[in-house]
């Protein structure tokens, strides 16, 4: 499945949800779900603090592919870093930069991803782009090279 | 006319209102109040029949305007009971109070090695400008702490007290603890060593009566849209000779009487102060709030009040794993609570679809959190037109919380 497939899949997920706790009843469980981050990687090195909950976030390149893990010390918040990792993580570097995030917005996230919540998610987007544009530099980089 | 709830909820209407098709239960009110419409209806008939700059016109909305402000300096002179209307400056808030005081007495009064003392639960308004002051002069902040029931430690407090002390600024109630501080008697320790105390009345005033003339304070400061008014108003509240003796903060149009080149000279209290064109109207919608609370009455405001914090105390108190951050018995209606294993985000997503608006964070207060090694907390603050029935409400929040996140 592409990244804009994985983001219909999620919005649909949703859609049956009529109740907004339900809604949260599920980012609880997806965050619970989410695979522990190797706890080297639960340090000040890769913490994006946002002033009411934190967020770490950790990238590495595997054969072409951008591989995130994250957490979040708040489980709504770690509900949609999960959801965040199952769009953005396995993917190309050009894919991730290509792609437009609409999900978050379609199921009506988006307040969380405000400058002003101040949680660390909309950081935390903002680095999971970085990390694609630092790689995607890097190999071509190395294609130049060759 | 009598306190009556019922009566007062209606004279809100913001408050009668569905969010998430959940009534609206709005516990938020330390970080800003709802207008009563006399507020809202004063002001737009400022903008739609009065408007006009005050101080300098010669025609007749100018005029009727300056009245009209300078009525307002009036009733906010009542209110706190200050000796003279010189004694009152309009400012942009409790914050704005703040940094002109700081700047203001700091140029006059603070130099190298000199101290200012404030409290370990200020707000940051009440920290970072006097830090900034600190730090121009080369002075040094001293702190007063609190113990684990939100107490000032009285003790500590004489031996900060000393002889470079310049001047103690201290939260008259504190935004995250809700403890009302023993400032009287703050202020006789520090008059005793001729040490000028300066009040931060953003927290108070809209909960209990403040007497500046009994208290004796020297500086008092409050915000007028935590106390039912307009946003961006706000009063410096100092007694004539300590206003006298300290230098302007900003320069402007209005603070002059003559200005050259070479030279200027000040207008006389409070103009020195308030240069500009000042937030007449915010001022004015201030005034309008106070006369509110006026016609309440402050007696029943604050029996009602005292109803609510017994009330709240005994529900917060059975809910199991919930910890009370701030327990002195001088108190206003503000309280801060975690749930065991539960962070305080996640509690006020989930309260926030019920449609219960509450704080949650470090209320800008991050040295209260470190005192108890946390992150934040939930915070519900109430005022005069909160109800029991709400706090019931928060209660099934809370409950509902504790079961999903759990």
């Amino acid at each position: 499945m592409n990244l804009n497939d994985i983001q219909k899949d999620i919005v649909d997920e949703f859609s049956v949800f009529e109740d907004w706790l339900d809604r949260y009843d599920y980012l609880i469980e997806l965050g619970n779900d989410l695979p522990e981050i190797d706890p080297a990687f639960k340090t000040n090195e890769y913490l994006i603090n946002g002033c009411q909950s934190k967020v770490w976030l950790h990238a590495e390149l595997v054969d072409g592919k951008v591989m995130f893990s994250a957490d979040s010390d708040a489980i709504i918040v770690k509900g949609i870093v999960a959801l965040l990792v199952k769009v953005l993580s396995g993917r190309t570097p050009a894919e991730i930069l290509e792609n437009k995030l609409f999900f978050i917005d379609d199921i009506g996230l988006s307040q969380n991803l405000s400058p002003t919540r101040s949680n660390g998610l909309l950081a935390m987007v903002k680095k999971m782009r970085l990390y694609a544009l630092a790689y995607q530099a890097q190999s071509e980089k190395v294609k130049g090279k060759s | 006319m009598a306190f009556e709830i019922s009566q007062v909820r209606n004279d809100f209407p913001i408050l009668n209102q569905q969010v998430y098709n959940k009534p609206l239960v709005y516990l938020d009110n330390g970080a800003t109040t709802q207008k009563p419409s006399v507020v809202t209806d004063t002001i737009r008939e400022l903008y739609n029949l009065q408007n006009s700059s005050i101080h300098r016109g010669i025609h007749y909305l100018s005029e009727q305007m300056t009245g009209r402000y300078e009525h307002a300096r009036e009733s906010v002179r009542s209110f706190l009971n200050a000796a003279s209307t010189n004694e009152i400056v309009f400012t942009s808030g409790a914050t704005g109070s703040i940094n002109a005081l700081a700047f203001s007495f700091g140029e006059k009064y603070v130099g190298k090695e000199d101290e200012v003392l404030i409290s370990e639960m200020e707000h940051h308004s009440n920290i970072v400008p006097w830090q900034m002051l600190c730090e121009r002069k080369g002075a040094r902040l001293k702190v007063i702490p609190f113990d684990d029931s939100g107490m000032l430690d009285m003790d500590a407090l004489d031996a900060l007290l000393g002889e470079r002390t310049r001047i103690v600024a201290l939260a008259h109630a504190s935004n995250s603890l809700g403890t009302i501080n023993p400032v009287k008697e703050v202020i006789r320790r520090a008059h005793d060593k001729g040490i000028p105390v300066m009040l931060d009345g953003a927290q108070m005033v809209q909960h209990g009566e403040v007497d500046v003339r009994e208290l004796d304070c020297d500086f008092y400061v409050f915000s007028s849209h935590k106390i039912f008014g307009p946003t961006g108003s706000g009063v410096l509240y100092g007694k004539e000779a300590r206003l006298e003796e300290i230098p302007p903060y900003q320069g402007g149009g209005d603070m002059v009487d003559q200005v050259t080149f070479e030279k200027t000279t000040y207008n006389t209290l409070p103009f020195k102060f308030e240069a500009g064109t000042s937030n007449y109207i915010g001022a004015i919608g201030l005034a309008k709030a106070l006369e509110y609370i006026g016609t309440l009455g402050i007696d029943g405001i604050r029996q009602h009040e005292e109803q609510l914090i017994s009330y709240t105390l005994g529900k917060l108190g059975e809910i199991p794993g919930l910890t009370l951050y701030g327990k002195a018995k001088e108190r206003i209606s503000v309280f801060s609570f975690l749930l065991e294993n539960i962070h305080a985000y996640d509690a006020g997503m989930i309260l926030d679809k019920m449609g219960i608006a509450v704080r949650t964070g470090t209320h800008c207060t991050q040295p209260v959190m470190d005192h108890f090694g946390i992150s934040g907390t939930i915070r519900a603050s109430m005022v005069l037109y909160n109800t029991t029935d709400e706090v019931d409400q928060l209660v099934r929040g809370i409950e509902k919380t504790i079961q999903m996140l759990s």
